[in-house]
């Protein structure tokens, strides 16, 4: 008849894993419901009960749901690549806005060819006729600027995802 | 006995052994690149992660792992996973960008196609060339007016 929860709340994954009562005002039940056990075991596993419990108290309790969650996503990104973890996914998507941006140098580089091909007929036309009724071809929104903000926390490119780098520790500047 | 430690063994004020899975990648040169790691990770966890590889991987591993350190200190809330939105963010725009652009070549491509063939007889009265400005398929069947 006695029963160890004799609260009405079922425990939260955390402390199901933990093995522990889930009092009122625990810091995880929010964020790792006992439906997600996967979650809150993964985050233990990479961060830490501790570590996790530290974090979330340090800051605001409306940015809480967001910080799990992509500790969450970084634990999984490290469990899937012991490795690299989500620095992984980092490299090949900075490799990619890369190779985007000469795209976008190259196709640029079209536009204006094309632009003075369309000036030169444009001239020919008008002493012609007389006449120069279209708007100017290509002369508006072609102010592009591919260097938009990129965060300064950009990983080196020593990265692949195959990578066999063996560069020792000391030289993670950032 | 190791006269110099490693940071790991320098932060936790332990003896470093000799084969103190630290030592390697965490220089005692370098005293914060092992406090952010075992600030977010904890030195038990990032000892566990790194012997579960194997050695030539390792290096690395703690390169990520203190990146990932890093990039969670600067931004407690969204850490890497912030970069990877920005960077997600980024490639949309340039691929929108690279679009506008292609769709704008093409426009002008069909108008400079358009142009080439009233040009084909510059001594005609530009009255008529007007009115056969109208027609379509006049000289080309891959002419297109976009007037």
């Amino acid at each position: 008849m006695a029963s160890s929860s004799s609260y009405s709340n079922p425990p939260c994954a955390a402390c199901k894993f933990l093995r522990r009562k889930c009092l009122p005002g625990c810091i995880f039940a929010p964020y790792f419901p006992p439906e997600e056990p996967q979650k809150f075991a993964n985050v233990h596993k990479i961060f830490g009960a501790s570590n996790v419990s530290k974090l979330l108290n340090e800051i605001l309790p409306h940015q809480r749901e967001d910080a799990v969650n992509s500790l969450a996503y970084e634990a999984d990104a490290r469990l899937k690549d012991p490795v690299y973890g989500c620095v992984g996914a980092i490299s090949v998507l900075q490799r990619q806005v890369l190779h985007l941006q000469k795209e976008l140098d190259a196709t640029n580089a079209d536009l204006m060819r094309y632009t003075g091909s369309e000036t030169s007929y444009l001239n020919q036309m008008t002493a012609q006729f007389g006449r120069m009724g279209r708007g100017g071809g290509g002369g508006g929104g072609a102010s592009f600027n591919p260097n938009s903000g990129f965060p300064a926390a950009t990983y080196s490119s020593q990265w692949n995802n195959d990578s066999n780098s063996s560069e020792h520790g000391g030289n993670g500047s950032m | 006995m190791a006269s110099t430690r490693c940071a790991a063994c320098k932060y936790l004020r332990r003896r470093c052994p000799s084969d103190c899975i630290f030592s390697l990648y965490f220089p005692s040169n370098n005293p914060q690149r092992f406090a952010y790691v075992h600030k977010i990770f904890g030195a038990s966890n990032v000892g566990k992660m790194l012997q579960d590889l194997p050695v030539h991987r390792r290096a690395d591993a703690a390169d990520s792992l203190y990146y990932e350190a890093h990039c969670r200190i600067k931004d407690p809330v969204y850490g890497c996973v912030g970069i990877i939105n920005i960077l997600h963010q980024e490639i949309h725009n340039v691929q929108c960008q690279i679009a506008k652009i292609q769709a704008e070549i093409a426009f002008l491509g069909t108008h400079a196609q358009s142009d080439q063939q009233l040009q084909i007889a510059p001594n005609l009265d530009p009255n008529f060339l007007a009115e056969q400005k109208g027609l379509s398929n006049s000289f080309d069947d891959s002419s297109t007016w976009f007037f």
